[in-house]
């Protein structure tokens, strides 16, 4: 008995990996495993009966939150894109336009992998497409087997990391931050690890140049009888004006602040975030003039190479679209994350309606897939709320804390051994499982210890991305088995997943060792609307209203604004 | 058994027919909420009722949806070891979890919601936001959702014990139709013929 009061934490926490073990649905092992000790504690003498009574409250507090309402909506979002047909006119059209350089296949799948990331937060749908639409050209052409299964594996895991990632969302939940800030704090290290992927293609070709070889000529179906070097030169003054406008969408007032050291006729940059946004609209809205006059221009001027340019552009323009749509409003401050992920998918339908691929049939899958997701997902989260609420009566979170701070080595001891325990704990849970079961128990200690919380969990989002590479559940490989073909054999899509998930391990690395690749602070055009919300789990309602009521006074500040920027542009 | 397996059949259509109106939520929500944002950008219009049946419909959504999701299987089970047993060993682990995890739990919670659900109901409870809805209509969504929880697992304890006598085929195993991925497969085959010919 004495044995039993002393030890209920680490009794509890044995007994759930056996619950967990059996391969009863997650949700309830863990609720149970909750009541169960609850009432063991409760006959000890150990825990209150009035402890239960927090229950059913705390599951209300869930029902009440607002940023997993992301949860559907971005799934919902990356289900009817990966139906609207975006994915494959984007790897059909960049891998005509990058297979003539070596390795240029693989280039295209991982800078599409980053684009689709960039603009939904589900992995499953770009690795199909991918497995469908680049890898039999890639084989066929004479691309390693694993190589190429590999690259398609790892660039459809960037949507874990890259925001708007569901991911970040649930970490910026359990960890009580805003999910702005880990969205803006996960941006870099989503681009240099998708750098990471390409530099590895790299050092391929240059080692291994037969492992990915350029298309030959009589591949190159779609830019036939263009001159590479010509349409080069003719993009770059249209990729100039789309970075432009990205430039403004993110960061519009320091866009703006370089923009009129160039141009005199653009002001100086105000510190106003109205004025800010109203000022970026209006130069975006210059510039896509700009881009439009520009492409119809060069088509007249030269057909073959203008046809050329003018198709990369039109194939470019839905995903950026939707990347404004969902991640620009947030960084603008218009909307928060979940209302974001609200209006991707309603950018979703429309682009779905427009290529006339939306039926019944697949709204419906997508809202049923969308609806068991949901259920599932939340249910995890109620599941683990009942175990937390009794592990930390019988102060198990003590219990954590005490091992996980008298590591050696301290902050770093610390990191090193979370890592290794994410990273193994990877092979067999998902990143549903560890964000609400393994981060709430780390997270009070990273706190603790004077880890910041958003790299904390930027750190752990690029480990658990793993969790989809992982050979043999992961789930990347998994999607990609069911449509690779059958000369690609099982081992060798693991064997591909390998290195990827070296270089994953590499990343892990270099946040750790440059933790100033996560910045969230220094970008004053945040997202408003979160910061004077509180953190965490609590709605963002108080603050919207206090954001909205602020707006009525503002509202005809704005009304003058826009006379005088008018009266600028004259 | 006989008359169980009707029980069964009944729960399984009871939360099929639930699951399938409620998933209609999922995209209304989406529209009030892509909706909400854009009029108050637009028209510096902003309403916390709006904003509050956002998480209202989400609530229905996963409350309500929890049996169906139960029926389809798809509540995400670890089974790295359960994986390797016979379908007559996971019957029994699936009767055990039923017994012991999902019932216990899910009254509980049930009967210690019933009384806040009461309170919520009699004293007319309001959002604290000014202009907020009603609160006991959300609240009742939880007993309610969590008994056609129980009941979904009632009728998976009937199939399992009734699959175990012989009685029925593998509830596990049941055919399911195409899953979303295989469907996206098709359709971008279909739609690569179509580019082809």
């Amino acid at each position: 008995m004495e044995f039993l009061i002393g030890n209920m934490a680490p009794l509890m926490f044995g007994a759930l990996v056996i619950f967990l073990l059996l391969g009863y649905p997650v949700a309830f092992a863990l609720a149970a495993n909750g009541l169960f000790f609850g009432f063991v504690g409760v006959e000890l003498g150990l825990l209150q009966p009035q402890l239960f009574q927090a229950l059913p409250e705390r599951i209300f507090g869930i029902m009440a939150n607002d940023t997993l309402l992301a949860i559907p909506f971005f799934t919902f979002m990356g289900l009817i894109l990966e139906r609207s047909g975006m994915a494959e006119d984007l790897l059909d059209t960049i891998g005509q336009l990058f297979g003539p350089i070596r390795g240029g296949l693989a280039y295209a799948v991982i800078f599409v992998g980053a684009l689709l990331a960039a603009t939904t937060g589900v992995v499953a749908a770009s690795v199909i497409s991918m497995g469908l639409i680049s890898l039999p050209i890639m084989l066929r052409y004479g691309y390693d087997k694993r190589l190429a299964s590999g690259v398609i594996a790892a660039s459809g895991t960037l949507a874990q990391i890259i925001p708007p990632s569901l991911v970040l969302i649930i970490m910026a939940d359990q960890l009580g931050r805003s999910v702005g800030d880990m969205y803006k704090g996960a941006f870099l290290p989503g681009i240099i690890l998708t750098g990471l992927y390409a530099g590895y293609v790299l050092l391929l070709t240059i080692f291994k140049p037969h492992f990915a070889p350029a298309l030959p000529e009589e591949a190159r179906t779609l830019f036939r009888g263009v001159k590479q070097a010509r349409m080069v030169t003719l993009m770059i003054p249209s990729l100039l004006l789309i970075v432009l406008a990205m430039w403004l969408v993110f960061d519009g007032e320091g866009a703006q602040g370089h923009l009129a050291k160039l141009i005199p006729a653009i002001k100086a940059a105000s510190s106003e975030q109205d004025v800010v946004n109203a000022r970026s609209e209006l130069l975006i809205l210059v510039f896509a003039a700009i881009l439009g006059v520009y492409l119809a221009a060069i088509r007249v001027i030269d057909p073959v190479s203008g046809q050329a340019v003018l198709r990369v552009n039109l194939v470019l323009f839905p995903p950026l679209m939707l990347i404004v749509l969902v991640l620009g409003v947030i960084a603008m401050g218009v909307a928060t994350p979940t209302e974001g992920g609200a209006m991707g998918a309603a950018g979703a339908l429309i682009l779905a309606v427009m290529r006339k691929r939306l039926n019944l049939k697949l709204l419906k899958q997508a809202m049923e897939t969308t609806g068991k997701l949901s259920s599932f997902v939340v249910f995890i989260l109620v599941g683990s709320t009942a175990f937390g609420l009794v592990f930390r009566a019988v102060n198990g979170d003590l219990w954590v804390e005490h091992l996980l701070t008298s590591l050696p080595g301290g902050q770093l001891g610390f990191l090193i051994v979370v890592n290794i325990l994410v990273f193994v704990l990877a092979f067999f849970l998902d990143f549903f499982e560890l964000a609400f079961i393994v981060v709430p128990l780390l997270g009070p200690v990273a706190e603790k210890l004077g880890i910041d919380l958003i790299w904390f969990g930027v750190l752990l989002g690029v480990n658990m991305q793993t969790s989809f590479m992982h050979p043999p559940f992961g789930f990347a490989l998994f999607y990609l088995r069911s449509v690779a073909p059958s000369s690609i054999k099982t081992t060798d899509i693991y064997w591909g997943a390998i290195p990827f998930v070296c270089i994953q391990i590499i990343m892990v690395c270099l946040v750790i060792f440059f933790p100033g690749m996560v910045s969230y602070n220094d970008d004053k055009a945040g997202t408003q609307l979160e910061q004077s919300g509180e953190a965490g789990g609590a709605m963002d309602l108080e603050a919207l209203m206090r954001q909205g009521s602020g707006d009525k006074g503002a509202a005809k500040d704005e009304g003058d604004l826009l006379k005088r920027l008018q009266g600028d542009s004259k | 058994m006989a008359p169980l397996l009707k029980l069964s059949a009944l729960i399984d259509g009871l939360n099929e027919r639930v699951g399938k109106a409620v998933f209609w939520l999922v995209l209304i929500m989406a529209l009030v909420s892509a909706g909400n944002a854009v009029i108050r950008y637009a028209f510096n219009i902003s309403s916390n009722g709006f904003l509050e049946i956002q998480w209202y419909l989400f609530a229905a959504v996963f409350l309500l949806a929890s049996g169906y999701t139960l029926l389809k299987n798809d509540h995400v089970r670890i089974d790295v070891i359960s994986g390797k047993f016979s379908p007559r060993g996971q019957a029994w682990i699936d009767i055990f979890g039923t017994l012991f995890f999902l019932l216990p739990m899910v009254s509980m919670v049930i009967w210690l919601s019933l009384p806040l659900v009461a309170e919520s109901f009699r004293i007319n409870e309001m959002s604290a936001n000014a202009g907020g809805l009603i609160r006991w209509p959300v609240k009742v969504l939880l007993p309610v959702g969590l008994s056609l929880l129980a009941l979904q697992g009632i009728s998976e304890l009937i199939k399992r014990v009734a699959f175990l006598q012989g009685l029925i085929d593998d509830p596990n195993t049941k055919h399911k139709g195409p899953s979303a991925e295989e469907e996206l497969a098709a359709a971008i085959a279909a739609a690569k013929n179509k580019g082809a010919a």
